[in-house]
């Protein structure tokens, strides 16, 4: 045997696998920098005014995020309620009726794209066709951007999820004379639904922390206001023009909202998680 | 005893009402999930055309030229999309070229070498680097990153990189810690963990006999990886790589913060630039008409190149994956 | 051949010259059969026979699968099922089917039941409980269930989930049941408490049963069917077919030396 070959290889192997981990490692410590610098300046920002107050003028002091949380809160929950059952039914659409469908093939391979499409371009779309037509920025037009984000998630989660449904189960479904709908909504989605929950709650936590389309559709608004078809004051666009202004107070205002939508958004993803391994075990 | 035939005649009477309902409902449900799965293609197809419409006056001006323009002046209303375009190559070339060794180490860690238990955690957290808001991204970047690298970072380049012929000029001029670098290092974190899950879940395809075969005639892991894992998933690889190449040309939030936002084009990658996104972010609240018009064609021009890269990754994934007899 | 009973047998469902294919694959070859009313018919041979797919012919749910098609006649009660035209719902309705694994709804025991009911039939709250009660006492089923009708179907163990599977399938009231290969998954208690099921289902439903258990065959059938690659080898009363079978295939079979 050549020792020297057999050294050179080993050596090879051992520096391959140092890299890997160092990259490992550099992964990890990059996320927990991003959180703990997150903590840090978020923590200070926390108190009870941001809940209370409305977002301050240029140059006032103190101020809160309430417009904002209620506007993300109004805007999330709409596109939430909107992209839920649109992306289910679609989703099972994809499933059920897929394989025989040259219209599902094409659907599914454009979801996959939209669901890494740049989003800022979907703010643009909503721009087009709703605000530049009416002539003004409002919640229902944020809305509207944040479900066309949130429908491809759930979509394709649903259709990966009834796909995971044993065939026995529909079978057994359709062998008692049940009609399709029937099978599909009382059955294999019933089966299926710790996934659907997974799909909804990733497309929930998508949509919490895109900022981009917002600044095309709901902008923002200084003042408190529940009425979507107004402006609409919106954590991430209010994070967005406090972190980049001369104001201490306003990135203050900007660290404690991102802490807020990042914590949100951890927890969504973790929560998604633990019903997804509920599936699994199932 | 009665006559099942005759018995369930009888029964088949009633029910004969309740399947003509079905019938309807079926096809109703057909129809309704149909409509509702086509959302995505008129959504995409409404993007295309609303982009266009909007962005018509700005093709007519200046034409195919538009492209390759380097003016971008509001006041003269001489725009050409070649600084933006330049900016948004540049971050993502650099993101990938850092971000693809990166992902292929964890991916590797994370399918070959690391213990079982803690593949779960490691996996988990990598994935929750994934969900962390790209606009958290950018005021790290801005707030944190830059600062440091103006300090270290950047003078490090300088004197190391800076000094070597014909791309010294990439690292010259001032050091303030935004620019096209510093988006592209910021915008490689960001779309590190998705190369890397794409990575890992195509390595995770290969099937065990070949790995076992090749560690059973005495390969080692790293020779196991490079001439067994790699060639058998490079088409996914690349697939996972393009799909990275996708996000990071259309991210807009973390590279707005640390791009530096100028109309200028330079030869340095210190020096700050601007991208598609970027300049819609910063400009659109001001802009109107003509100058509207510009921005959607920048819009337009980004869902196209980002169309693209995206439909040529999936392609590529599917392609794997059927070749390997699972199906998405 | 039904008359080899030796008395007027009444057909419940009569199955002419049957192909059948899987894309191009032809997996049944011009089979023919009776199945008789109020009897207990038997499926057997060796894995890929061809058993299973007959039985998913009786009811069509091969339809459910792009690429699988029949040829042929199956005449239910003198009505051609394979018609383009017959309603499949109500033909599932009125033949029902029990798999090889248990298949319990993602739904309390009650609703399990009350599923398959509600689809053609509007029962008050009191008659439906009386009929969830009838399905569960007529699958033995009553006694270990009725304090827990609530409860997920899911939290049966096995045996009590295939004989849930076969009283949501009863509580229809089909005139078929077909059963395929229903005690392959389930321990040796359970697979007599549903070999006894299948005994007392007879005298109300005409039931077809696959199994691989030709002992199970010669327990619960009074006729039954050895196939072989997708040909129906020899049909006819149990203890002939058992006893004195009239082909040296069977025999083969059914001795052991082959199989």
């Amino acid at each position: 045997m050549n020792q020297n070959l057999y050294n050179r290889r080993l050596w090879k192997n051992r520096i391959g696998i140092a890299l890997s981990m160092t990259a490992m490692a550099l992964g990890l410590f990059v996320l927990l920098w991003i959180l703990s610098v997150l903590f840090i300046n978020g923590i200070k920002a926390i108190d009870w005014n941001m809940f209370t107050q409305s977002t301050p003028a240029p140059g006032s002091e103190g101020g809160g995020l309430a417009n904002a949380i209620v506007g993300s809160l109004m805007m999330v929950g709409l596109a939430t309620l909107v992209s839920t059952p649109v992306g289910i039914l679609a989703g099972v659409y994809l499933a059920e009726f897929g394989d025989r469908s040259r219209i599902a093939e094409i659907t599914r391979f454009m979801t996959d794209i939209m669901l890494s499409a740049p989003s800022i371009v979907l703010g643009l779309f909503i721009y087009a066709i709703l605000v530049y037509q009416v002539k003004h920025f409002s919640g229902w037009a944020g809305s509207l951007a944040l479900s066309l984000i949130a429908i491809p998630v759930v979509l394709r989660t649903t259709e990966n999820m009834l796909r995971l449904v044993p065939g026995n189960l529909r079978e057994a479904a359709y062998a008692l004379g049940a009609p399709q709908w029937k099978v599909s909504i009382m059955v294999t989605l019933r089966a299926a639904k710790a996934g659907v929950v997974t799909g909804v709650l990733l497309a929930l936590a998508r949509i919490s922390g895109e900022t981009a389309p917002l600044l095309f559709t709901a902008l923002n608004n200084q003042f408190f206001s529940l009425d979507m078809n107004k402006p609409m004051s919106n954590l991430p666009v209010v994070i967005f023009q406090f972190a980049m202004s001369p104001y201490d107070n306003w990135v203050r205002l900007a660290w404690g909202g991102a802490l807020l939508i990042t914590v949100t958004v951890l927890i969504l993803n973790i929560l998604a998680r633990v019903f997804f391994r509920e599936k699994i075990s199932h | 005893m009665n006559s099942p035939s005759a018995d369930s005649g009888m029964r088949d009477q009633k029910r004969l009402a309740t399947v003509r309902k079905q019938r309807i409902q079926d096809f109703l449900f057909h129809k309704l999930t149909l409509s509702f799965s086509l959302i995505v293609l008129v959504a995409l197809i409404g993007i295309l055309v609303s982009l266009a419409m909007v962005s018509w006056p700005a093709f007519k001006k200046f034409g195919i030229e538009f492209l390759w323009r380097v003016e971008w002046d509001i006041i003269n209303e001489e725009f050409g999309a070649a600084i933006a375009i330049f900016g948004t190559l540049a971050s993502a070339t650099i993101a990938i070229l850092i971000a693809v060794p990166l992902s292929f180490g964890i991916a590797l860690f994370l399918t070959e070498t690391c213990p079982l238990w803690l593949r779960r955690p490691l996996g988990t957290a990598i994935e929750l680097l994934a969900a962390v808001p790209s606009i958290i991204y950018g005021m790290f970047g801005l707030f944190v990153f830059a600062p440091l690298f103006a300090e270290y970072g950047q003078p490090a380049l300088q004197s190391t990189l800076g000094q070597m012929p014909i791309i010294a000029p990439l690292f010259g001029g001032a050091m303030n810690g935004i620019g096209i670098l510093a988006a592209g290092l910021i915008l490689a974190f960001m779309i590190l963990p998705f190369i890397a899950a794409v990575m890992r879940d195509v390595f995770e395809i290969v099937p065990p006999i070949l790995r076992e075969s090749a560690y059973g005639v005495g390969c080692t892991t790293w020779e196991v990886v490079r001439h067994i894992v790699l060639p058998y998933t490079q088409q996914g690889v690349i697939g996972g790589i393009m799909l990275g190449l996708g996000r990071a040309l259309g991210e807009t939030m973390a590279v707005t913060f640390v791009i530096g936002n100028s109309q200028r084009l330079s030869a340095s990658l210190f020096s700050p630039g601007s991208s598609i996104a970027s300049t819609l972010a910063n400009e659109f609240g001001e802009a109107a008409d003509f100058h509207l018009a510009t921005l959607f064609a920048l819009g337009l021009l980004l869902f196209v190149i980002t169309f693209v890269v995206l439909a040529f990754a999936k392609l590529l994934i599917i392609r794997t994956e059927r070749a390997k007899g699972l199906k998405t | 051949m039904s008359e080899a009973a030796g008395q007027a047998l009444k057909t419940a469902i009569q199955i002419r010259n049957l192909n059948f294919y899987y894309g191009k694959f032809l997996a049944l070859k011009d089979n023919n059969l009776d199945i008789v009313e109020h009897k207990v018919t038997a499926f057997i041979g060796p894995s890929g026979c061809g058993k299973s797919t007959l039985l998913r012919t009786l009811n069509r749910m091969y339809s459910l699968y792009p690429g699988q098609r029949a040829e042929g006649e199956i005449n239910f009660y003198g009505q051609n099922i394979l018609d383009p035209k017959q309603d499949l719902n109500l033909l599932r309705a009125r033949i029902g089917m029990v798999f090889q694994k248990p298949t319990p709804f993602p739904m309390s025991i009650y609703d399990n039941i009350a599923f398959g009911v509600r689809l053609y039939e509007n029962l008050s709250r009191g008659e439906m409980d009386e009929r969830v009660e009838w399905a569960l006492t007529k699958t033995a089923l009553w006694n270990e269930a009725k304090d827990k009708l609530n409860q997920s179907g899911l939290a049966l163990s096995g045996g009590q989930q295939q004989r849930l599977c076969i009283a949501r399938s009863v509580a229809v009231k089909p005139s078929v049941i077909l059963l395929d290969e229903p005690t392959s998954a389930l321990d040796p208690i359970s697979t007599a408490k549903i070999e006894e099921l299948v005994h007392e289902l007879k005298s109300e439903y005409t039931v077809a049963i696959v199994t691989h258990n030709m002992q199970q065959a010669a327990r619960v059938s009074d006729f039954t069917a050895y196939m072989y690659l997708g040909e129906m080898v020899e049909y006819g009363p149990t203890d002939q077919l058992f006893i004195k079978p009239k082909k040296q295939e069977t025999e083969d079979y059914i001795t052991g030396r082959f199989g």
